[in-house]
């Protein structure tokens, strides 16, 4: 049974590659779905080819207002979790002190809590405090939750660099002002950038927590949870689809780059 | 004489040479953990304690609520809400059992099979993420939808007859039913198993395997043996960073189930943003995290691995 | 190249210790290393030799005492701001920056504007010219090795400190570059301060080594008066081998002593006896195994008079090459090493054989034989 024998060998790439299917499924979805004539307000039926939809893609009220919102947030959100993410772990890493682990188990504990469980009781906050809901009780808590995402992704990487690398700088005259800048910070540089991906990607997909603190506020993922209800314009899907395709070629195009410039030195 | 020829004590302080650098500033430590510190207590610890004391009031809306230690409150949104519960569980486990079972494989396959496909497949895994989650989550109706080529399928292969009959399916539907929302389930959470099961595939020295194959061991037993065991710490964090969001979430079911797939994140939802039932929402939010947090400190003691973050 | 225009650029340590928490790692020490010699510290991982250098570094802040760059204190100074520098254990290059910028990192800290001239004859200096572009990771061990010595090496320091700077790299390659060490010393004229665990590294590089022990230095001196004069069984048997034999101190006769060991007796220069030597007490004889002749025991006759001599059979002979190793249990010591050279091969030395050890009395040493017997051999450092 030669194609047994072939399949047996085989089985952990096809098994690996249906899951890839699966992941990449709805992506594919979504893109076809972009060129979709719908007949009632709901696009989950295929009609016929358009591309009115990329002509267009603002022609829905609301939705490029609530994108511009989220990445509002998004961005100033990455800031933030980073900035004070980053010095988290450099205090962990490099430092001793009391109560290291009550700062460990607080920053474990959001990423062991249900979104919903976060969201429920930092309402209950926003709500004793009498705070106007809105952009602002959305970046706190945006920042709340991306902050431990970034400890962990940065601790990773400062924990692998060597304690010797800040020594020699020392040792060659540089200062500890000097030192961080010339030295800590560029070597840590792709774990503080990792956080930063990571914490853009949260902040601007998260609905559970968003959907509870945002009063009438409306960012892009509530805006597509309430199209749900309401009925789904095709210009979602080219947003969609648009931040697939930008995703992907910005990774390629990072790694394109690297590889020429290894290329080069070597 | 005598201490010439003492050995230098093992290990522990004896090995200055590997000692981390000590810097010079006793409080820079805690001038840098200040501003995040600072940030976690009051906005993630501090609407804890709020949520508890919320928990116990008794009120309404238009009188104010007040601390009158009714724990009974806690005793009725259990009976009232215990199938939820049940069923977020169980949807939660169903989810991650197939997660694993999904995404070892593809791990496995980045990790050892893929050469120099490696980096795209990473990225196929990694890019979805930028397109919301919800409009992904929207697609599953498209692929589910009652007279597409899915269900007609299954349907032909007689398989939703078989679904049907131990109730993850309800007539000739996907759609609305415990299947379509335990599929969402998985699907949005299948990279948060993949990437911790690849990283730690990932470091197993190759030559492990090539020491196993030379010690008799056939491919399955190495599996078995080996590189199973050794991806362990994947296997852990991978199955906690599913079931955690999963039992939590209240999207799927809303979207893509019905009434009778609603889990705990939809009655915590309901009862927080349309009924204003602040007590009882406070209440089954909190069993929800104290249910996850001691099902997770249990699993972590039982796999061994404390070393997740 | 030398940068200090007097004579006083001696490093001066008196009375630095460290200490961490409970755990001593050097006790009070007092060094002095002269300007523009090549020092080695030696000593087996934990001895406090890295401890010791970090200070003169300023890596590391002494519990006690002070050290001095000629007549300045520097006990205080931050490292950036002490005229010293280091080529680290594994050279910590700077993977972010290319060979060029990790070697111009120095200079460039202490706002010199135009380094480039500077950085390339210093890269000419370790022949590494063509490489600048690179990134560390792109060299080789020993390239990297050099980067690091250049680093070093083009901010003129007055003292050069080097941390097991040859560690990483294989036996063949550490022999070159050790040659290649010693000529950069000896072409830029600074004071070299090298810890190693590698005693033929420390001999065969420096002009003085101190050995370190416990947090203490035990001998400091010449490499061959080390090796000739051990005034230890730590040094004894650290650097190289030693055979020691437990013996009793019988009379004087002018200048030499007469020792009794089992049933014969030894003799040796009252001069190389570091042990006091009150009648009846015990000392540890010692003699390198190089200097030890073998004779079969039927040829006894032929060994000239005035010889230190014990008789015993052979246990073990390996065959190196050079010389033939024999491992040979004798009534009053087991296991005694002797290293012959094969230049003609007496064909009944083999297992079995029962012969005769001799050698020069002059060869002798005796140590104080309160320390134990085993310091600084394979299996104590070990254990």
């Amino acid at each position: 049974m030669p194609f047994l024998n072939w399949l047996k060998r085989r089985l952990v790439v096809i098994a690996g590659l249906l899951t890839l299917a699966y992941l990449l499924l709805p992506n594919i979805i979504v893109t076809v779905f972009s060129f979709n004539k719908p007949k009632g307000r709901f696009n989950y039926e295929w009609q016929r080819f358009s591309a009115d939809a990329w002509k267009d893609p603002c022609g829905v009220a609301d939705m490029c207002g609530s994108l511009s919102l989220s990445l509002q947030i998004a961005v100033w959100a990455t800031v933030g979790a980073t900035v004070l993410g980053t010095m988290i772990s450099f205090a962990l890493v490099r430092y001793r002190f009391r109560a290291r682990g009550a700062v460990n188990s607080l920053i474990f504990l959001p990423m062991a809590m249900p979104e919903v469980v976060m969201a429920a009781s930092l309402l209950t906050l926003f709500l004793n405090m009498g705070a106007q809901l809105g952009f602002w009780t959305i970046l706190i808590a945006h920042i709340m939750f991306c902050l431990s995402f970034v400890v962990t992704a940065v601790k990773a990487r400062v924990m692998s660099m060597d304690p010797r690398l800040e020594e020699a700088a020392r040792d060659l005259y540089a200062g500890p002002v000097q030192t961080f800048l010339r030295v800590t910070l560029p070597i840590a540089a792709p774990g503080i950038a990792a956080g930063a991906l990571l914490s853009f990607a949260l902040s601007f997909d998260d609905f559970i927590i968003t959907n509870f603190n945002a009063g009438s506020t409306v960012t892009f993922p509530m805006f597509v949870w309430g199209s749900a209800q309401r009925g789904t314009p095709v210009q979602i899907n080219v947003i969609g689809t648009a931040m697939f395709l930008l995703a992907v070629l910005f990774v390629l195009f990072a790694m394109v780059l690297g590889n020429r410039r290894n290329k080069q030195k070597a | 004489m005598s201490t010439l020829t003492e050995a230098p004590p093992p290990l522990g302080p004896a090995a200055p040479e590997e000692k981390p650098p000590r810097r010079r500033g006793r409080f820079t430590p805690y001038w840098l953990l200040l501003p995040g510190m600072l940030w976690l207590i009051v906005f993630f610890a501090l609407p804890m304690v709020y949520q508890a004391s919320t928990s116990v009031q008794q009120g309404s809306l238009e009188q104010g609520y007040k601390v009158t230690w009714h724990f009974a409150t806690y005793w009725d949104a259990l009976n009232a809400y215990w199938p939820q519960f049940l069923r977020s569980v169980c949807y939660a486990a169903a989810a991650t059992v197939l997660c694993l079972l999904l995404g070892y494989p593809l791990a496995y396959l980045i990790a050892f099979r893929a050469g120099r496909w490696r980096n795209l497949i990473m990225i196929l895994v990694i890019a979805p993420f930028f397109t919301s989650f919800l409009i992904r989550t929207l697609a599953w109706k498209t692929i589910l939808a009652d007279n597409g080529p899915v269900v007609h399928a299954l349907n032909t292969l007689h398989v939703l007859d078989l679904t049907g009959w131990l109730g993850w399916t309800a007539g000739d539907r996907v759609l609305a039913t415990p299947l379509a929302v335990v599929c969402g389930l998985t699907y949005n959470f299948l990279p948060f198993m993949i990437l911790p099961l690849y990283t730690s595939l990932e470091r197993i020295d190759g030559r492990l395997h090539e020491a196993a194959g030379d010690l008799y061991a056939r491919p399955w037993t190495t599996f078995r043996k080996v590189t199973f065991p050794l991806s362990m710490p994947g296997v852990v964090s991978g199955t906690l960073l599913t079931f955690i969001p999963a039992a939590g979430d209240y999207v799927n079911a809303e979207l893509l189930g019905s009434t009778d797939t609603r889990m705990i994140g939809n009655v915590i939802q309901t009862q927080f943003l349309r009924v204003l039932d602040y007590p009882t929402a406070a209440a089954l939010s909190f069993i929800l995290m104290a249910a996850i947090l001691a099902m997770v400190t249990l699993y972590i003691r039982r796999s061994g691995t404390e070393d997740l973050v | 190249m030398k940068t200090t225009p007097d004579n006083s650029g001696d490093v001066r340590l008196s009375g630095i210790s460290k200490t961490y928490g409970s755990f001593t790692a050097v006790h009070p020490l007092d060094l002095t290393v002269p300007e523009g010699s090549f020092f080695a510290l030696l000593g087996a991982s934990g001895c406090g030799k890295t401890t010791t250098l970090r200070m003169i570094a300023g890596l590391e802040e002494p519990t006690t005492g002070t050290v001095r760059l000629g007549d300045q204190d520097v006990t205080h100074l931050p490292p950036y701001k002490r005229p010293v520098n280091t080529v680290f254990q594994s050279y910590a290059l700077f993977p972010h920056l290319d060979i060029f910028e990790n070697v111009a990192f120095g200079l460039r800290r202490r706002g010199i504007k135009s380094v480039k001239k500077q950085v390339e004859e210093m890269l000419e200096l370790v022949q590494l010219g063509e490489q600048a572009r690179k990134k560390p990771h792109q060299l080789s061990g020993g390239q990297q090795q050099r980067v690091a010595v250049a680093r070093a090496l083009i901010n003129h320091p007055r003292v050069l400190l080097l941390d097991e700077p040859l560690g990483a790299l294989d036996l063949k390659l550490r022999r070159q570059m050790q040659l290649e060490l010693k000529r950069i010393q000896t072409e830029v004229g600074i004071t070299f301060v090298h810890v190693t665990h590698d005693q033929e590294e420390a001999m065969t590089m420096a002009d003085t080594v101190a050995v370190m022990n416990g947090g203490r230095v035990e001998q400091l001196g010449a490499p061959a008066d080390l090796y000739e004069n051990p005034r230890t069984t730590f040094v004894a048997n650290f650097l190289g081998t030693s055979n020691l034999i437990e013996a009793e101190v019988g009379t004087r006769s002018g200048d030499d002593i007469v020792l009794k060991a089992g049933d014969g007796k030894l003799v040796l220069p009252g001069a190389r006896c570091t042990a006091p030597t009150t009648a009846g007490g015990k000392v540890l004889v010692g003699i390198r195994p190089e200097k030890i002749s073998l004779t079969h025991a039927d040829d006894a006759g032929e060994i000239p008079a005035g010889r230190n001599r014990l008789t015993g059979k052979i246990a073990d002979a390996s065959f190196i090459g050079v010389s033939t190793q024999y491992v040979i249990d004798s009534p009053v010591c087991a296991g005694l090493s002797v290293y012959v050279q094969n230049v003609e091969r007496d064909g009944r030395l083999v297992p079995g054989a029962d012969v005769v050890l001799h050698w020069s009395p002059a060869h002798t040493f005796a140590l104080d034989a309160a320390q134990a017997i085993d310091a600084g051999t394979e299996e104590e450092v070990a254990a």
